[in-house]
């Protein structure tokens, strides 16, 4: 057992690599000092729709690869890694050429330049709701069923006193972590390696020995430091395969940084979501029917479908429920996971809805959700390992001072100010994958983890470092964590708010283990205890509080305070949880505000892709964002107690900000973001 | 051409097109300085010109005979690192880190400005405030605004 004398689970401790992080030390994908290195750069689409007939020649190259001379690959999965193989343009800004030079202008001058035949087809990239490609996917990510049913939505929905049917639109919105998708590739003899930016070292291994027919151990991968992700680096994206090819071609190594503006189109975004949500109620609040469907999209070349309204299958009780997904295939670029994928957009429709319905009954938003609370998964009984989120909503309420809130809205104004408050639930799934770690004691007495896993930014480093000192009574600077390489033992991906969970679960087995044995190293892999676990009813919970204040004239919206209340398990490092939790929440501010990809469907593109255009929030924007969370330790989950909590500040946060936005004016804006133009419009 | 780039002078071979951030990145291998977007439109490039915060991306070396360039692997002084980066250290300032280098000699050279009364968008003296006016040029899509204006408050 462990002492108490050095209980490093829980502490505040600072970030391991904090140092090399404000020292410029911390050395990213694209910053390796390599020998001889080239460098590539990428030849995009410049329609949505067509076949590449030809490319030409450049001067001053020394690659220009295409289909028509590209190697062959083995195999994909994924057909967006199948770079250069085919002649048909799949969407606007596809990889369909690869410059390489030795000097990075002459590489990026020459793909400006170069020629390309294209023979152009009409296209078809904007996503309606009576679409007529509409059809329902078979699973939604990751294998959920697309519908759900249960009761009889329609007589109950039909028979209800109070109903509220309304459509709520997200638009499609792009991770852009601040580090664009990088890969320098070398070949050592018929092994590759690759110092790529990515969310998972063993996964981008073994997809890219599938693709060049190598076995997975002779493909290193490096990722020790990542410059965020999102979900956009959670598999290996075209830029990995583009340099491993180019290299091959000519025999150096090349490095790929993607511009800031093929992160638009080339690694993944957030569908739009088209959202119709209906509440049955009694009128004392109680819901008795709830519907929620989503159409979404996806490429032509690849089906992903966002789960989004799955959060709605088990967020309140109601006896008879219908959720629902349609997708259509646009000649758009394929959209991924983009942090909190199905459970963001999904609580902007349901939460925004309930604030809805509480404004019909004349009933406070919070009660609602309290009369509603379920006493197991609604749908399945399954019961939850733990919920605390009745708490969390008392608990935020008292902290941010909801109590005397009037129900009725644009009643506060100061000078010309509309001043109100908003609130929405927040709900993730508490997952856990598969890893392996391996730990090791040296001959001075320190220990060394080992574990393939990618810190992206979460202080998964600092994280595991304390678990492993707490379970072999080490102080934390006697431990020291290796990870970012695929060659260590294989970690799952840094996704899915699951990471400190999987990875913690292998390096607390694996510690245990090396005591257990008595020797001075121990593997440890958690696949069977991984496997045996009931998945249901597993999530954690919070409630996001938000005051704006809506210039009268002008609809400007500012976020004078946003407040984040959660229930996620035990919090292994406060502070690096607490820039989490508000880090996701500033991106839900985002999300209600400022972010939108906008389209223009005469060219199947993004009209605003690059950062002045593409808004997230600044400085400017953040007054005072605030996290905190009640004392919840499951130990049903896995031996550290804890949930992941990397992505729920982006669940309901953008809803409370929405909510808020029609307290202060008595407008509901149902498109986000919630613009000045469309407040204005809406007769402000 | 030559640089003087952390009290080190550099000479350098380069094609005219090359900015500073490619000439500091590519060419000293000095990579503390981030590539965010090339275009001017994040601040993650952000070095210190002759004292100035500015976008390295924008800059074209050539243009920049003999100047005086100060990186974020060039604020430590005898061997101690700079207020501001302690006072991230101590607030969590950042998680990823990619936007961090930018963030803090762009809080360098905004700190000299302020101190010399250089005129903001911002005009009440709610300092913290003014600091989030001045700092809105450097994006953090991690979200850790919250931590960095009260590092900068603290190192000021
Ligand atoms: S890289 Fe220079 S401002 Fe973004
Ligand atoms: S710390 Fe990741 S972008 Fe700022």
């Amino acid at each position: 057992m462990t002492s108490t004398a050095h209980r490093a689970v829980g502490q505040p401790i600072g970030r391991i690599e904090g140092p090399a992080k404000v020292s410029g030390e911390a050395t990213y994908a694209a910053e390796y000092p390599v020998k001889d290195v080239v460098y590539a750069w990428v030849v995009q689409s410049p329609v949505a729709r067509g076949t590449l007939k030809s490319v030409g020649t450049a001067d001053g190259t020394l690659a220009v690869l295409w289909h028509g001379n590209a190697p062959a690959i083995e195999k994909v999965d994924d057909p967006e890694l199948a770079v250069l193989q085919s002649d048909r343009i799949g969407y606007r800004g596809q990889a369909i050429a690869l410059v390489v030079a030795t000097t990075l202008e002459a590489a990026r001058r020459a793909a400006q330049v170069i020629s390309l035949e294209i023979d152009e087809e009409p296209h078809d990239a904007l996503l309606t709701a009576d679409h007529p490609g509409r059809y329902t996917p078979e699973t939604v990510n990751p294998a959920f069923p697309p519908v759900s049913r249960k009761g009889d939505f329609d007589a109950a929905y039909a028979a209800a006193p109070v109903t509220v049917d309304v459509r709520y639109e997200t638009p499609a919105l792009h991770n852009n972590p601040m580090e664009p998708h990088a890969t320098i590739a070398l070949w050592e003899g018929d092994d590759l390696v690759l110092y790529d930016s990515n969310q998972h070292p063993p996964g981008v291994a073994a997809t890219l020995g599938e693709v060049f027919g190598l076995p997975a151990e002779r493909v290193h991968v490096i990722a020790e430091h990542v410059g965020g992700g999102f979900g956009s680096k959670g598999t290996a994206r075209p830029n990995a395969v583009l340099a491993a090819m180019a290299a091959k071609v000519v025999g150096r190594p090349v490095k790929l940084a993607l511009p800031r503006q093929a992160m638009f189109s080339m690694v993944g975004y957030r569908t739009p979501t088209l959202q119709r949500i209906r509440l049955g109620a009694e009128r004392d609040g109680t819901l008795t029917a709830i519907g929620h469907e989503a159409v979404e999209q996806s490429s032509r070349i690849f089906e992903f479908a966002e789960q989004t309204t799955v959060v709605t299958r088990h967020m309140y009780a109601a006896a008879n429920r219908y959720t629902g997904h349609e997708l259509v295939r646009l000649d758009m670029p394929t959209p991924r996971w983009m942090r909190a994928p199905g459970e963001a957009p999904g609580m902007v429709g349901l939460e925004c809805a309930m604030d809805e319905l509480a404004e019909q009954l004349g009933l406070d938003p919070i009660e609602l959700r309290i009369r509603n609370e379920p006493a197991a998964e609604p749908e399945s009984g399954v019961p939850f390992s733990s919920r605390h989120y009745v708490a969390c909503l008392r608990e935020g309420a008292e902290r941010f001072g909801w109590a005397g809130r009037e129900h009725k809205p644009r009643l506060r104004r100061e000078g010309n100010w509309l001043i109100g408050t908003g609130m929405a639930g927040a709900t993730y799934p508490a997952m856990v994958q598969p890893s392996v770690a391996r730990v090791r004691i040296t001959p001075d007495g320190s220990a060394e983890v080992a574990i393939g896993a990618s810190d992206i930014g979460t202080g998964a480093r600092t994280i595991l470092t304390q678990i492993a000192a707490d379970e072999l009574d080490l102080p934390v600077e006697r431990v020291r964590v290796r990870l970012g390489d695929s060659t260590l033992p294989k970690a799952s991906v840094a996704g899915g708010s699951s990471g400190s969970a999987s990875w913690g679960w292998a390096v607390t087995g694996a510690c245990r283990e090396l005591r257990r044995s008595g020797k001075d190293e121990a593997v440890f892999d958690s696949t069977d205890l991984v496997k045996k676990q009931e998945t249901d009813g597993k999530h954690a919970y919070g409630a996001h509080f938000a005051e704006v204040r809506v210039d009268a004239d002008t609809g400007e919206v500012r976020v004078t305070r946003l407040f984040g209340m959660y229930a996620a398990g035990r919090i292994l490092n406060p502070r690096t949880a607490r820039s989490q939790f508000i880090g996701a929440m500033t991106m839900g501010m985002g999300m209600a505000l400022h972010e939108e990809g906008v389209l223009d469907p005469a060219t199947g593109d993004w009209v605003n892709h690059d950062l002045a255009e593409y808004h997230i929030p600044v400085h400017a924007d953040i007054e005072s964002v605030e996290a905190a969370w009640l004392d919840e330790r499951d130990d049903d989950l896995n031996p550290m107690g804890s949930k992941g909590i990397g992505e729920i500040g982006i669940v309901g946060s953008p809803a409370a900000i929405v909510n808020a936005v029609w307290h202060a004016t008595g407008i509901r804006v149902r498109d986000l973001p919630v613009r000045l133009d469309k407040l204005l419009t809406a007769g402000l | 051409m030559n640089l003087v780039v952390n009290g080190v002078g550099q000479a350098l071979d380069i094609d005219p097109r090359t900015t500073l951030l490619d000439a500091l990145r590519e060419h000293l291998h000095l990579t503390g300085a981030k590539k965010g977007c090339d275009h001017g439109q994040c601040g993650a490039c952000t070095v210190l010109l002759d004292g100035r915060r500015v976008n390295s991306c924008l800059v074209l070396a050539i243009s920049q005979q003999d100047a005086e360039v100060t990186t974020v692997e060039g604020l430590a002084e005898g061997g101690q690192p700079h207020p501001v980066q302690r006072a991230f250290l101590e607030h969590d300032g950042y998680q990823c880190g990619y936007c961090t280098p930018g963030q803090i000699c762009s809080a360098v050279g905004m700190l000299d400005e302020l101190k010399q009364g250089w005129p903001s968008a911002v005009a009440d003296d709610d300092l913290e405030a003014q600091i989030r006016e001045r700092m809105s040029g450097n994006l953090c899509r991690c979200g850790a605004y919250a931590n960095i204006v009260p590092a900068i408050v603290d190192a000021r």
